[in-house]
Formats: structure tokens, sequence, C-alpha cells
């Protein structure tokens, strides 16, 4: 089951590589990830919790590398978002002049990658999914993306590079703290060990430093979060819906699932540090953001910003905070996809983007506007929307955070964090603004509206923001076992 | 589930219905749209008539919306005196402008919109008078927001209303932003989101004053945003950019009154703190005395009753502070019919002549406009007080409160009241006497039917509706008695007095200096540009958060990434042969970038 949703996306992008119909496979396998994902949503029981869908495979037993395979409601919901995400990238992307097949190729590597990332179960593999995800990514930076996107490239490559081995050094130190007999890659058995105190509290904060620096540069935490607007802006439409919708939560996916519960010592030591690190997303970033003057440039920033929020759910480690945070991934993922998808419409009438260059688009494109704006909504936290349900929670986990920690720490983070709510609104609203009210100049009158075309893949991204805002509990209870279990009581 | 319980659920699901229905499939039927909203605000109207005529409380139900340890946010809905007197305000004020746009947005291009986004603010507004815990009130509070962002950039491609819409959203999240914090606050202390508990462990949150404290006033932040209460009262004036219709309901008789509501709801946590109350109270009259100075030297018709809801509203919060919740509710009663009626009457004349609003380009307009003319009269006069009429018994409930608690916020309200029949008689002076000033005023009419009738069914409410008779029966035992009490308090009579005399020294002098004048004989430049407050705030905007945006977006491009990151990495590799290997798009060293990682961790597990 979870090796399909891998190996499906790998296959068709081997047979993509060797000469099959490249948008049609694409297109195909895209469909059959999301029913795929979307199964196996459905299918998980919650009533059992715990990792279910377990199927392992020897590699190298004389190094007990195994590959493993498993799914608990965090991994599910992740690959669900996988699904959806891919399915919508692949469906709005345009015609390619360039290199058609490495290009779909490209793109289903990168879901391939995130989705074995989310299912595994086993440290070496989690890690090498996500290597493989990241080399399409600055390929498609580097080929096909627009502006200055060699510079983007570059920087991204290196940037992320570099994350990848900083986070590397920090598993290999996680390994390493463990008592040398009960050494493994076993994410299962190395829970195990946690919870029973295998890990001394004193042999965590280094690995946890480790861990959060190279996992925090993947999700751009504040200071290293500098590759990431300009990566996004350069990015082809679908590689950014996908990077910033889907990979980027690998390193946020990393805090949840290894960082946190293998070592709470350690990331209790570094709660202050994190916390201010946080707030520097929120409010820097979000102010920079309010100075952006191109939409794809504000967009990446904004989604800089939104890691702020998932990072204070994170920090609390309580069941409120994680699982808030895990829905927020969710709510981001899908919202920053949409809102990337309608960039792109936009960039087919002024590829510049620049926000100043639009004006009155709401007349001749109701539609776009339409759907531009409920996907506004949604990204500054709005009723009715998942954000707006997860970073609620958030803000209620955040405000008790674990024993342990120092609430008013917290307390002076989730008040940055709320006037954040406000700052997002400015520039979302200013961006708006921009774009689609005001009269129409005479050219933008004469338009054709993007938006028929290529609306369900934005529909399919909405209609599952609005169902998860909608009824955010049944999404909750969903990861909220995965927490549970692992957080020290 | 016993059958009444029901009928709350229909109340609020109706117009969310009817929203969703108009906003996905109805975009381009404008009569179809229309209809359905009103058959949404007429049923949610008849659910709340029988709501109000059931039982006094209503067997709990509610729906779980997030369970989590600790943390458990229903969907459920509180019937009581309080929400179902609100419940009546809202759907039958709302009905009747349904009605009323249905001619007044006939012919615009964006009708279905407007008539969709007027059914997704009644159902928001719904939700808040229903909720029965603070993270629900919170959701439809931001809902409301949305719904009225929408509306007042009805007409989205003047930029006018473009900007107000944001102006308005935008204050009114600076005030959510302290409200979430005073429910966190409270949650923190109390352990629950919902108003049932929190009033049974009252004790847990007011053992400490000081916290409690705190907490409600951040929680009255929400109330100042959305009540529009000095110092972000800035955005009610301009939000009269959105159709007038809109203004009527939402800027006028209800969404505004939302923060009073609130408190009201609130009440047993403010009742606890003297502190908050005087705060409440200060806020208040500050509201009333300078909303009033600014609407004495308004042109625009819109604009004056904006700041007239701001001074009125400004009562009602005043009345709160001092711990008389029964007349700030029944004020708010009064108030929603008369200033309705006021916006609706505006309205028609606005409309009669083709999108004129300023005042000094109308006149003698009570020949033309007969029934307008009839219906405004009544809603003029309750608005000042005059005796007998609905505004007088509620604002001498409010005057008397102040009496009993602090003669100088008395003094403070009996000059706005005094302020009140001031401006409000120069208006009507203005638009209605005297001869037409402009080519449209003097073809003015009275609109069709469905545009009179909502102009007399709100002027004969807001005649009688201050009568005990009404009052008591609208208001609920628990509430009527506050205001009863308080009506046989001590110094009613002098009371009384006093405000019959501002009501009549106002009236005179707004009178006798403007009977037949052809432009206003005063000039008060600081009451004309609102205190210069707007300037203030734009070169606080421009000075703290522009300037700050500029400094981190310049920080971010050139320090943090241009010298730091691109210095480091340029150092290391070589800028030029990094550039070259991207430019060709080279696979190899790709792959080789990622074999580093597989390399590293290979030789870890061959050689450790």
């Amino acid at each position: 089951m979870l090796s399909l949703i891998i190996f499906i996306p790998l296959l068709a992008a081997l047979g993509i590589l060797l000469g099959a119909p490249a948008r049609k496979t694409a297109l195909g396998a895209a469909a059959a990830e999301f029913l795929l994902t979307l199964f196996a949503f459905l299918s998980y029981d919650k009533a059992k919790a715990g990792f279910q869908f377990l199927s392992s495979t020897p590699i190298a037993p004389e190094w007990n590398l195994n590959y493993f395979v498993g799914a608990d409601g965090l991994s599910v919901l992740m690959l669900l978002l996988t699904g959806i995400v891919t399915l919508a990238a692949i469906w709005v992307t345009p015609k390619i002049e360039k290199r058609e097949p490495l290009y779909y190729a490209c793109l289903l590597f990168i879901t391939a990658g995130a989705a074995g990332a989310f299912a595994s179960v086993d440290l070496f593999f989690l890690y090498a999914f996500h290597e493989l995800a990241l080399i399409p990514t600055f390929l498609l930076i580097g080929l096909w993306g627009s502006g200055e996107r060699h510079t983007a490239a570059w920087k991204i490559t290196i940037y992320l590079g570099l994350g990848s081995f900083i986070l590397l050094i920090g598993l290999l130190d996680l390994y390493l703290a463990v008592p040398e007999a009960l050494r493994t890659f076993n994410l299962i058995d190395l829970q195990k060990l946690a919870t029973s105190g295998a890990i001394p509290a004193a042999a965590q904060s280094r690995p946890y430093i480790f861990l959060l620096i190279g996992f925090g540069i993947l999700i751009s935490l504040f200071p290293f979060h500098s590759w990431a607007p300009q990566a996004y802006a350069s990015a082809p439409t679908p590689a950014a819906m996908l990077h910033a919708g889907v990979l980027k939560k690998f390193g946020l996916y990393g805090l949840m699932r290894v960082a946190i519960p293998l070592l709470p010592e350690g990331a209790k030591h570094w709660a202050n540090l994190l916390l201010i690190l946080l707030v520097g997303n929120i409010i820097y970033v979000g102010l920079a953001t309010i100075a952006q003057k191109k939409l794809d440039l504000m967009l990446g920033y904004s989604s800089v910003m939104h890691m702020g929020y998932i990072f204070l759910g994170v920090a609390a480690m309580n069941t409120i905070g994680l699982s808030g945070a895990a829905l927020l991934m969710f709510a981001h993922g899908l919202s920053i996809a949409a809102l990337f998808a309608m960039a792109g419409m936009l960039r087919e009438s002024r590829p510049q983007l620049a926000l100043d260059s639009f004006g009155g688009l709401a007349k001749p494109m109701p539609a776009l506007a339409f759907a531009f704006g409920l996907a506004a909504f949604a990204s500054i936290g709005l009723p009715g929307f998942a954000n707006f349900a997860s970073e609620m929670t958030v803000f209620f986990g955040a405000y008790k955070p674990a024993l342990g920690l120092d609430a008013k720490h917290f307390h002076l983070a989730v008040i940055f964090a709320l006037w954040g709510v406000v700052i997002s609104a400015v520039y979302m609203l200013r961006a708006y603004r921009a774009i689609f009210m005001g009269e129409p100049g005479k050219e933008a009158a004469a338009w054709p509206d993007p938006f028929k075309a290529l609306r369900w893949p934005v529909v399919l991204l909405l209609a599952v923001l609005l169902i998860a805002g909608f009824a955010p509990g049944k999404f909750l209870s969903l990861v909220q076992p995965t927490f549970d279990a692992v957080l020290p009581k | 589930m016993e059958s009444h319980a029901y009928f709350p659920w229909f109340i609020l699901l109706a117009p969310l219905v009817s929203a969703v229905l108009i906003q996905l499939f109805l975009r381009r039927s404008r009569e179809l749209s229309a209809t359905i909203s009103v058959g949404a605000v007429c049923v949610s109207l008849l659910a709340s008539v029988f709501v109000f005529f059931g039982p006094d409380t209503v067997k709990a139900n509610e729906i779980p919306w997030i369970e989590l340890p600790d943390f458990h946010v229903p969907i459920g809905v509180t019937v009581d005196a309080l929400s179902k007197i609100m419940l009546l305000v809202v759907t039958g004020v709302g009905a009747l402008v349904h009605i009323y746009s249905l001619v007044y947005m006939k012919g615009d291009e964006s009708e279905a919109r407007f008539f969709g986004n007027l059914s997704l603010f009644m159902f928001s507004m719904l939700g808040i008078v229903l909720a029965n815990n603070f993270a629900m009130m919170f959701i439809f509070w931001e809902l409301v927001g949305v719904s009225s962002y929408l509306l007042i950039g009805h007409w989205h491609t003047r930029d006018t209303a473009a900007a107000a819409a944001n102006k308005a959203f935008l204050t009114n999240r600076i005030g959510d932003f302290g409200f979430m914090l005073g429910i966190l606050m409270v949650w923190s202390s109390v352990g629950s989101v919902v108003f049932r508990d929190i009033e049974h462990n009252l004790r847990l949150i007011t053992a400490d004053p000081t916290y409690l404290t705190i907490a409600v006033l951040l929680i009255f932040c929400g109330a100042i945003g959305k009540s529009a209460q000095v110092p972000l009262h800035v955005w009610l004036p301009d939000a009269m950019e959105g159709p007038t219709p809109v203004s009527a309901l939402i800027h006028a008789a209800t969404m505004v009154a939302a923060g009073v509501f609130m408190l009201a709801r609130i009440s047993f946590l403010i009742a606890p703190s003297p502190n908050a109350q005087a705060v409440i109270m200060w806020v208040g009259i500050g509201t009333a005395v300078l909303a009033a100075l600014m609407a004495t030297q308004q042109d625009d018709i819109k604009r004056i009753l904006a700041y007239s809801t701001l001074s009125q509203l400004g009562y009602m919060v005043m009345a709160i502070g001092l711990a008389a919740p029964g007349p700030a509710m029944f004020h708010l009663f009064t108030h929603a019919f008369f200033k309705a009626l006021l916006f609706l009457g505006a309205g028609a004349i606005i409309h009669a002549l083709h999108h004129e609003q300023d005042i000094w380009k109308m006149g003698g307009l009570s020949a033309k406009m007969k029934w307008t003319f009839r219906s405004f009269t009544a809603g003029y006069l309750a608005l000042i007080g005059a005796p007998l009429l609905s505004g007088f018994f509620s604002k001498d409930a409010i005057l008397a409160a102040a009496w009993q608690t602090n003669k100088l916020v008395f003094l403070l309200a009996l000059l706005t009241a005094f302020l009140t029949a001031f401006y409000m008689t120069r208006l009507f002076v203005v638009v209605f006497l005297g001869q037409p000033r402009s080519d449209a005023a003097k073809h003015g009419h009275d609109g069709p039917a469905a545009m009179t009738l909502p102009l007399i069914i709100l002027a004969v409410l807001s005649v009688v509706a201050g009568y005990s008779v009404i009052g008591e029966r609208a208001l609920g035992e628990h509430l009527w008695e506050n205001v009863h009490k308080i009506h046989h308090g001590e110094g009613v009579g002098a009371v009384m007095a006093l405000a019959i005399g501002a009501f009549v020294i106002g009236t005179a002098g707004g009178w006798v200096l403007y009977k037949g004048q052809a432009k206003d004989p005063i000039l008060i430049p600081l009451f004309k540009n609102k205190f210069y407050i707007d300037e203030l705030y734009a070169a606080l905007i421009a000075g703290t958060q522009d300037l700050l945006a500029t400094m981190s977006g310049w920080f971010d491009k050139w320090i943090l990434d241009g010298l730091f990151v691109r210095g480091l990495s340029g150092a290391a590799w070589g800028t030029g042969f990094v550039l070259r290997f991207l430019q060709i798009g080279n696979l190899q060293a790709y792959a080789f970038l990622f074999g580093l990682g597989v390399v590293g961790l290979i030789y870890f597990l061959v050689f450790a």
C-alpha cells in the first residue's frame, strides 16, 4: 500500500524518461497517487492508532538496514497532503517547451521522495528519500525557472545542501547517543528506547541543536530563510507548489517525528532559542513581507513567516500545540499551493508580477478574484478554513506549554504571534487590493480569465481546506495519538 | 431532542445555506439570489420568533468542534433573554434591510454577490449571538469582520471603497489581537472557553484581581474594535463607502452592537473587576463626546449618521462600565430601530438624488419625499431623545445610571445628549426644510413600496419600542429588572429634567443656527477634521510599521541574504565556478552533492 504510494510516481517518472507520453503519464500517476493517499487516509484505523500498513524488506542485513515503511495518523495526513498537492501541481503545469519529459520526471521524483520520507519508519530512508526529492527541485529551478533562476538555484542548492549535511550530522549524533548495544535506525525501536529513558538527558542537547538547525534550514527557520523567497519566485509554478506545499514540511515533520519525541530534554534545553528564532520568522519576516513589491516574492516571504506558527506549536511540546501544528502544516501546504497556482496564472499576463502593474482584475477575472480571495483569507487565518482552526489550536497549546518549559516566555511569543496575525492581514489585503480592486486599465479589461481552464486543481485545494476548516476535530483527533504516545508524561 | 432545540440551528443555518448557494452557483442569477437571500432571512426571523416565545432555557445542545485534552471547543447555542432579544433585533432589522435592498440594489451588476455577502453577514452575526463559548464567538466575530470587509468593498472598482474595506478589516484585527489574548488568559486560568463553565468556576480567575482586570480589558479590546470605540473608531465613518443598506444593517444596528452584546454576555466576568469597569466607562463616554463633536461639522449625510452611531455606541459601552447591562441592551434595542431607520431614510434620499450625499446639496425634501420625511422625522426625534419616543426612555436609563455612579460622567453624557440634538437638528433642517439647493434635490421623490414600507415599520418601532410593555417583554425579566431599578433609583427626576433641557436647547440651537442657511455658518476645523486622528494614525503607521517593514526588507535583501549568505558561500565555493556548473544544468554536479550526503552515511555505517 505505502510502497505503491512511493513507487508509482517513481515508476511513472522512469517511464516518462524512457519515452512514455509525459503529461498523460504524469497526470495518471498523480491521480493514482491522490486516490491511494486518500484511501490510506480513510482506511487508517483511528481506534487502533499507532503505526499501520507496516511492511519491511531487509536491504543490508549486516548493517541492520531495512526498507521499512508504515504510517500513523501524522504520516497519513502528510501523505494525503502529498497526494493532493501533487495532483494539483501536475494539473496546473502549463505547456513545457524544453525537455518536457525531464520536467515531469522531476516533479514526480519530488512526490516520490516526499511520500517516501513521510512513510519511512527507518531513519536512513527518511533522510535518503528527502534527498531524493531535493535534487529535482534544484533542477527545476535551474533549468525551467524564471527571473534570476541561476542565482536562486545556486543559493537553494548550497543552502539546502548545507542543511541536509547538518541534519545528517545531527542524525548520526542521535544514533550515537544511544548506548552502543541498542543502536538502531528503526524509529519504532528508537522511540521505545527514548520513552524508557535510554537516551540520557545530558546527551540530548547536542544532537538536538544539530537537528534543529538542519531541519530548520530546510524549513526556512529565521535567520536561515533567505533561500526561500527567491527560490519560490524563480521556481516554475508546480515546483513552487510542491516544495512550499509539501517538501518543506519534511523539516517540520522531522522535528515532530524525530527531534522532539526522541530528544525531549534536548528540546527543552533549546526551547528559548527556538522561541526567539520563531518570533523572528513571524515578526521580522512578516515585516519584510509587507515591504515586498512583487507577488511571487511576497508569497514566498509569507510562506516563511507562517512557518513561525508551526514552530510555535512544535515548541510548546504538548498535544494541543503539536496537533495544531500538524494540522497547520496540512493547511498551509494546501493554501500556499493554491496561492502559487494562481500567481502562476497571473504570470501569464504580467511575467514580472509587480504588484503595481496590476489593478482592477476583479472585473475581467471575477472567478480568479473570488478563488484568490478565498485562498488569501485561508492564508491569513480566517475561520472556515483549516488554517484558522489550526492556528487557534497552536495559540492555545503554546499558551500552556509542557511542563519544564517557561510559560512566561511562551506568553511573550504568543503575543508576538498574535500580532503577526495583524501583519499578515496587512500584506495580504494590500496585495489583494493592488491586484484585484480599483478600476481595471484598458488593456487589463480585455484579459481572458485564466482561471476558467485551470479551476479544478484550485477548487480541489480550497475544498479540502474548507472541509478541514469546518471539521478540524476529525483531523486533530487523527494526529493526537501520535503525540500522546511519544510526549513525556 | 425536543423540537424547540432545533430552532436556533434553523436560525443559523438558513443564511449559511443561502450564502453558499449564491456564492458558488448563482453569481449570475441576480433575481434568484435576491429571492433566496430574502427567503433565508425570513426563515431566520420566523425561527427567532419561535425561539423568543419558546421556553426560557433550551436544553444545551452542541456538537464538538475541537476535542483535545484540556481544549474543548463545542459549537453550541445559548438561548437566554440576552440572545433572544438580540436575535429579534438582528433578524427583524435584517429582514427589513433585505427587502429594502431589493429596490436599492436593483440594477447593480453584482447584485447576486451583494445578497450572498449579506447572507454571509447574517450567518456570522447570528453565530455571535448564539455562541455559547468564547472560541465559537471568536470564529463568528472574525467572520463578521470578513463579511463587513466584503460589503464595504462591494463597489471595489472605487478606490475609496477598497481603502475603507481594508481599513475596517485591519482596525478590527487590531482589536481582535487583544480579544484572543484575553480569551487565552481566561482559558489558561479557568480551563474552559465555555461561558457556563467559566461562570461556574469564576473564583478561579477572580482570585487574582490584577489578572482578571488585564484579561477583561484585553477582551474589551475586541469590543473597542467591533463597536468602533476610541481609539479604534476610525474605520466606521469610512465604512460608509459601502451601499447604504449595509450601513444601516451592519454599521448601525447590528455588527457594531456586537461589542456591546459581547460585553453584556460576559458581564459576570466584568462585574468583579471595578478597575476594568472604570476603563470601559471612560472609553465609552470619551467616544460618545468626541464622536458627537465630530458629527457637528460633517457634511456627508451618511457620515453624520456614522458619527452619531459612534456616539450612541459610546453610551452603551459606558453603561456596561457602569454595571448597567440592562440599560445598555435597552438602548441597543431602541437604537437599532431608529438608527437603521435614519440610514434607510438617508438611503432613500441618496437613491432619489442620484447618489448625492452632501447635505448642502439637498434641501426642501419634506414636500417631495413625504413618506421618507415622515418616517425620518420619527427616527430623528427618537434619536435626540424627544420625550415619549423610544430613545428618550433608553437614553434616560443610561443617564440615570451615570448620575447614580459618577456625576462627571453624567455631565459628559448630558453634553453628548445636547450635541446629539444639535447636530441632528442641523441635518434635519438642512436636508428637509428650506429650498432645494441642487437640481437633483428639486426632483426628489419617494421610493417604491418595498423601500417605503420598511421605513414605516421602523418608524412605528422607533416610536413605541421604549414603552415598558414592549421593553420588559423584549429584554426579559432579568435585564429589565436592572433597567427598572435604575429608573426608580436616586435622582431620576433631576436626570429627566436635565435630559429634556439638553434636548430642548440642542434642538433650538440647531434650528436657530441652520434655518434658512445656504452654507454652514460655523467652521471648526478641529471637529471637521475629526481631531486629526486619521492623519495622526497615518503618520504613526508610516513612522513605525512601514519604516520597520522597509528596513526589514532591505536588511533581508542586502545584509542577511546579500552579504552574509552570498558572501559566505561565495568564499567557500567560488561564485564563478558554482554559477558555471549550474548554468549548464549539470546533472552530475547535483548528483555529486546528493552523493556527498549518502557517501557520508555509508562511510559512517561501514567504519563506525
